[in-house]
């Protein structure tokens, strides 16, 4: 058996991943990456906007922290969000001393702009690459430090031992599929596990998110005893292209963009949706407003609507949004200067994710997670524009000092059952959810594994017997069921969200994990099979699309992210807690905990989230 | 193995042997021709694309072969969007790179009808039909659409590929400064994806392995041309690609730059380089 053995081990070289796994080796860890993409495919490379941070006279963190706590709808912890708000300056001066080409002023310092629910301009960007730039200038900074990376190494199981409770668990490294080779090796972790997977928009059939997104991590770390966290917060971004769900950012509206109807109508006027702002209201207005139109039968296709920019004139375009005339001839032929270009909301964002506190860590001891897939939580019910950046290298940033042992001092936001407060008693669910089988779970379960070579062994064996099956046995292609699990969630769990679809969603994400008790891998090579990888992916999308519509489900009020048609309201008497839900062995148990609003110097009081 | 191969039709309608494995395998995919047939029939155009195929482990792959798959077109389609539907819809072993379907990952360069383009930036209506789709010439086929990027990686790694200066301001959160034009002459070059098309495309690169390729040298251009590097670790940066396999093999033969996704003018980058070291190499003389 292939056994590699690090003091760290981070699953994921996105820009949470290559920041923690620097920030090991900075404190003498001996730090190795492993990831199913090479570090540069990462999808961080994608992100365009910017990186909030308070660098300039006039700004400062707890400026940041407050527009960010408004922004989260007060569902954000306040230890998280003030962390955040704290590191981020200098993890962005960082990366301009790793020489990220950042946009610049006239007098050589960086660029900062505007972004939507900050009250200042401090969005620090690269053009509109900024994702790209950060992604491969700390790449460039891994390979100048010689961390080892395995990629196209597609981790599938962690290795956890098996305590009955989740808070008593270790982990102790994690086992993976050479992709090339087809081998199932184990990776022995000393000092600890940081998951970087990012996001999982593959739960929905059209998303900005790459198709690598299919939340591993979360549903690894879920099924291994992590309780997940407010999953049902899903953002949607209103204008994305419908073939391909590229993100058409809203420079187009703010430079004057107007959305219309297959009758012509410009309908966030002509239908009131956004009788002041129009075009501008914030992303979840549009994007309902937007499948509105549709559903009343006023979409182009019954699919889309059309996002217009040609009265602002050629030149204009040119020299403010060129680089959105490429995206649409590009990926959807069309040309913006002589057609509108259709336009439909699609799946941006999960504020959701694997529980963490500001420290990176997990209630597992060794089990640590940053980035998109974890949740601290900083962005609580929604995420500001250019805030998943500095999340990525603050948190990255912690958790790989923490793994390495650094003392970071006490963590503010509780974790792990413990820290419930409350249970979900009456969730009338019209299926049972969680596993078919109750032994379905990651942690070994044939006694008392302690040894942590012996956990990683077990959980390798575990792996290589899954695959073999998977390899060997008749039956369906995982194909039809991601589909159909996909289109379950666009069409019930979308940004409109009621009981009746909510509970529908659930009996299809049933249905899903009884036909992938059957499902087989028809490509018998060992060599780069992507049908074996894509199979895998499949049933953590099943078990991260369940955990968000049970928490759409529980949570009966109107918050961010989250609309529900029978409660247009916020309710914070009731509902200023996090949605939790933990594994339990394979019987699901929703349960909550309760919000910091304490923050170090003051106590955030929630207000209106009006703009 | 090299992808310049005579091309032998294999339809995936008729069943090859290797695919015979099992009775109820054969059911699902009957089930799934049968979903992608009426898709068919309500497209109203459909298009071929033939794949090449190569498993060094699969029978009846072992020998490269191309398959042909027709696939519904629609609006918009990339030749990324087709693969993906024969893929799903046909045959599920059909093994390509591909994540972000937005020309920022780097994945998908393949040989689209003759040249290198990226699968998913490729519009299905800007091409001859049917469409031919091979992997990158001049590496190492590894599965089907999947090459070994090893080469290319360890070309890019050589260059010393990471910022380095001695000018690091001492200030607390204070930034080193970098004039808008001096940002402005390096931005294209960091663009780069990593999708290795212009080294496939290069002549030299295919005649000399050790040769850094153009994307290599666009990296080191990136680094050499930002001042923020200042002027001593400029000398380092032009040692190494004045190197016997460095830019004096360039010929300028702009094929990279004709392929490059990303619009890098990478043979006048390559002939910067070149005048930079000559009077690099005059100042010392
Ligand atoms: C189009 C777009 C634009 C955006 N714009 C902005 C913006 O302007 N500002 C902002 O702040 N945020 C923005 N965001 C959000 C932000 O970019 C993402 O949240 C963030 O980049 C996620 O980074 P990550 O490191 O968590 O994950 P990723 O960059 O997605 O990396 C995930 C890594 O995990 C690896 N991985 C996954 N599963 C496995 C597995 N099973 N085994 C091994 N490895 C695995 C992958 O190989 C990859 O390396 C944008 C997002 C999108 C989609
Ligand atoms: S220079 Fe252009 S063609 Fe070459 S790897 Fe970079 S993006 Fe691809
Ligand atoms: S899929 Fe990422 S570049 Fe084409």
């Amino acid at each position: 058996m292939t056994l590699h053995e690090h003091d760290v081990i981070v699953v994921g070289a996105g820009g949470a991943g290559l920041r923690a796994a620097i920030a090991a080796h900075e404190e003498g860890s001996d730090v190795a990456m492993v990831t199913k993409l090479h570090p540069v495919r990462s999808h961080t490379g994608a992100a365009e906007g910017g990186i909030n941070a308070a660098l300039r006279d006039g700004d400062d963190w707890e400026l940041h922290a407050y527009d960010t706590m408004k922004g989260s709808d007060y569902l954000g912890d306040a230890p998280a969000i003030e962390t955040l708000a704290q590191d981020s300056p200098e993890e962005v001066i960082q990366l301009e001393h790793w020489g990220m080409p950042f946009s610049r002023e006239e007098d050589g310092r960086v660029s900062q702009r505007p972004f939507g629910g900050l009250s200042f301009p401090r969005t620090t960007y690269a053009g509109a690459e900024t994702g790209h730039h950060l992604l491969h200038t700390m790449y460039e900074q891994v390979v100048k430090r010689g961390i080892k990376v395995y990629d196209e190494f597609y981790v599938s199981r962690l290795a956890v031992t098996d305590h009955d409770d989740p808070e008593e668990r270790s982990c102790h490294g994690c086992v993976a599929y050479d992709i090339k080779s087809g081998e199932i090796v184990g990776f022995r972790a000393t000092d600890g596990v940081i998951l970087a997977t990012g996001g999982d928009g593959q739960v929905y059939d059209h998303t900005t998110n790459a198709v690598a997104n299919t939340g591993d991590g979360p549903a690894m770390a879920y099924r291994a005893g992590v309780p997940v966290e407010d999953m049902e917060f899903v953002q949607f971004h209103p204008t994305t292209l419908p073939s391909t769900g590229v993100l058409i950012s809203e420079g187009v509206r703010g430079e004057g963009g107007i959305l219309y109807n297959r009758e012509g109508e410009r309908f966030m006027f002509e239908y009131g949706y956004a009788n002041n702002a129009g075009e501008l209201a914030s992303r979840d207005v549009v994007a309902r407003a937007e499948l509105t139109e549709v559903n009343e039968g006023r979409g182009i296709n019954d699919e889309y609507v059309y996002l217009d920019m040609r009265h602002l004139g050629e030149e204009r375009i040119v020299d403010r949004l060129e680089n959105i005339i490429h995206l649409a001839e590009d990926f959807e032929g069309v040309d913006p200067l002589v057609e509108p270009m259709p336009v439909k909301p699609g799946q941006h964002y999960h504020m959701g994710g694997i529980e963490t506190d500001e420290n990176g860590e997990t209630c597992i001891e060794g089990l640590y997670a940053a980035g998109e897939c974890a949740c601290a939580s900083v962005h609580g019910s929604n995420r500001l524009g250019g805030n998943a950046l500095p999340e990525l290298i603050v948190l990255g940033a912690r958790a790989g000092r923490h793994a390495a042992g650094t003392d970071l001092g006490e963590a503010g936001v509780p974790t792990g059952p413990s820290a419930k407060s409350e249970d979900e008693t009456d969730l009338d669910t019209p299926v049972q959810p969680g596993a078919l089988d109750v032994d379905d779970s990651d942690v070994a379960a044939d006694g008392a594994l302690v040894e942590p070579i012996d956990v990683v062994e077990h959980a390798v064996e575990a792996e290589r017997e899954r695959v073999r099956q998977l390899l060997e046995r008749d039956g369906t292609n995982h194909a039809e069921i991601r589909e159909d699990l996909q289109k379950a969630m666009t069409e019930n769990v979308n940004v409109f969200r009621n009981e009746d679809g909510l509970k529908r969603a659930l009996e299809v994400i049933r249905e899903c994990r009884e036909r992938y008790q059957d499902v087989a891998v028809s490509d018998p090579s060992r060599t780069f099979n992507t049908d074996l990888i894509h199979t895998i992916e499949t049933r953590n999308l099943i078990d991260v699309a369940e955990t968000i519509t049970l928490g759409a489900l529980a949570r009966n009020e109107f918050r961010g992210a989250h609309w529900r048609q029978e409660y247009q309201e916020r309710r914070d008497d009731e509902w200023l807690k996090h949605t939790m839900i933990a594994w339990n062995d394979g019987s699901p148990d929703l349960y909550y905990k309760p919000v910091i609003l304490e923050g170090e110097n003051k106590e955030y009081e929630p207000k209106v989230r009006s703009y | 193995m090299s992808t310049q191969i005579t091309e032998t039709e294999t339809e995936t309608e008729t069943e090859s042997t290797h695919q015979k494995r099992r009775l109820a395998e054969k059911h699902a995919r009957a089930d799934m021709r049968e979903r992608a047939k009426a898709d068919l029939s309500e497209a109203e155009e459909s298009v071929k694309i033939k794949v090449f195929r190569y498993d060094p482990e699969v029978e009846g792959k072992k020998d490269p072969r191309f398959d042909t798959f027709r696939v519904p077109f629609t609006k918009g389609m990339t030749i990324l969007d087709a693969l993906i539907y024969a893929r799903d819809h046909f045959d599920s072993s059909l093994t390509f790179r591909h994540s972000c379907r937005q020309a920022i990952c780097g994945s998908d360069a393949l040989f689209v009808n003759g040249r290198q383009r990226l699968g998913c930036k490729t519009q299905m209506s800007d091409l001859e039909w049917p469409v031919r789709i091979e992997p990158l010439p001049h590496a190492e086929v590894v599965k089907d659409l999947v090459v070994d990027m090893e080469h290319f990686y360890d070309q890019m790694e050589s260059v010393e590929p990471f910022f380095q200066t001695n000018e690091i301001p001492s200030g607390e959160l204070e930034e080193q400064r970098q004039t808008r034009e001096n940002r402005e002459k390096v931005k294209m070059s960091t663009r780069c994806i990593w999708c290795a098309a212009c080294m496939s495309s290069c002549n030299i690169a295919a005649g000399d392995n050790e040769y850094l390729g153009p994307a290599a040298i666009n990296k080191a251009y990136r680094f050499a041309m930002d001042e923020r590097e200042g002027e001593e670790m400029k000398e380092h940066r032009l040692n190494i690609i004045e190197q016997e396999h460095g830019v004096w093999r360039c010929q300028t033969q702009f094929s990279c730059t004709v392929v490059c996704p990303k619009d890098i003018p990478l043979t006048e980058h390559i002939q910067e380089l070149k005048r930079e070291a000559v009077k690099s190499n005059l100042k010392f003389w």
